[in-house]
C-alpha cells in the first residue's frame, strides 16, 4: 500500500511517500503506526506520540482502530490547521 | 422562462497558489440571478502576529486530492442543512507574508441567516478538518503551528445531537 506523511510527520520521517508492505499481523491503523515506529529512528521520532498523529484512509479521516485490509493509500499527519 | 425560480446552487470549490478577488468571486456567484437575497463572504488574512511572537510569512501545505474531497464533503452537508443558492470556498497554498489572502467562503442564500450559518459552518470545519497545515517564519526560526482546541470546540458545536 501507498503511505503518505505531511507537515512534521513528513519532515520528521525524511519522506513525502513510499510504498510499504506490512505482515498480515498488522490490522488496524494503531498497529500500522506501531509497526512503522519499528522501521527506524525517524519513524519512531515521528510517531513517538501516537495519539497526536491522524490518519487517512482513501482520503478520509479514520481513528486508530479503523482496520487497514483494502486500503489503497493511508496517509499520516498531524492536527489539521488551514483555514 | 424566468430566473427567478432558478432553485440551482453551484459550487466552486479551488485550491490554487494564485491570489483571489472577492468581489470577482461574489459577481460570478450572482450573475444572471434573481433568486438571491444574501450573500456572506469570509476572508482569512495572513497576519503579522501569533500570540506574542512577529510572523515574517506562513507557508500552507495541503494533501491534494483529499482537500478537495474534504472540502465537497462539508459543502454538500452544508447545502443540506441551509437552503444555499451558491457556494464557493478557495483555499490558497503556498508562502504567504501578513496581509495577504489565504482563504476564501462564499456562501448565497435567499435569506442573510442560511448565508451566515452557512459560511460560519464551513470555516469551522475546513480549520479543523481539512488537510492543510501553516508553517510559520518568524525571527526565532520556523515551526509548525499547533491546532487550537477552541478551533475542534469550534466545529464541535454544529454536531447534530
Amino acid at each position: 500500500m501507498k503511505v503518505k506523511y505531511f507537515a512534521w510527520v513528513r519532515e520528521r520521517v525524511g519522506k513525502a511517500e513510499e510504498f510499504i508492505e506490512p505482515p498480515a499481523t498488522v490490522r488496524t491503523v494503531e498497529e500500522l503506526i506501531a509497526w512503522l515506529s519499528g522501521r527506524g529512528e525517524a519513524y519512531a521520532y515521528a510517531f513517538e506520540k501516537p495519539k497526536v498523529i491522524r490518519t487517512a484512509i482513501d482520503h478520509a479521516h479514520v481513528k486508530a482502530d479503523a482496520a487497514i485490509a483494502g486500503a489503497r493509500e493511508i496517509a499520516f499527519f498531524p492536527p489539521m490547521t488551514g483555514g | 422562462m424566468t430566473s427567478a425560480t432558478t432553485t440551482t446552487c453551484p459550487v466552486a470549490i479551488r485550491i490554487q497558489e494564485d491570489d483571489f478577488d472577492i468581489a470577482r468571486e461574489i459577481a460570478v456567484l450572482t450573475k444572471s440571478r434573481t433568486d438571491i437575497g444574501a450573500v456572506v463572504s469570509f476572508s482569512g488574512i495572513c497576519r503579522a502576529d501569533e500570540d506574542s511572537s512577529k510572523i515574517a510569512a506562513l507557508t500552507l501545505e495541503h494533501y491534494p486530492g483529499m482537500a478537495e474531497e474534504e472540502i465537497k464533503r462539508h459543502v454538500d452537508e452544508a447545502m443540506s442543512r441551509w437552503p444555499l443558492n451558491g457556494v464557493t470556498v478557495i483555499h490558497r497554498v503556498g508562502r504567504f507574508e501578513p496581509g495577504q489572502n489565504i482563504v476564501l467562503v462564499v456562501t448565497a442564500s435567499q435569506h442573510r441567516r442560511a448565508a451566515f450559518e452557512a459560511a460560519e459552518f464551513l470555516m469551522d470545519y475546513l480549520k479543523t478538518s481539512a488537510p492543510f497545515w501553516k508553517k510559520e517564519e518568524s525571527a526565532t526560526g520556523t515551526g509548525w503551528v499547533e491546532a487550537h482546541a477552541r478551533d475542534d470546540e469550534a466545529a464541535a458545536r454544529w454536531t447534530k445531537s
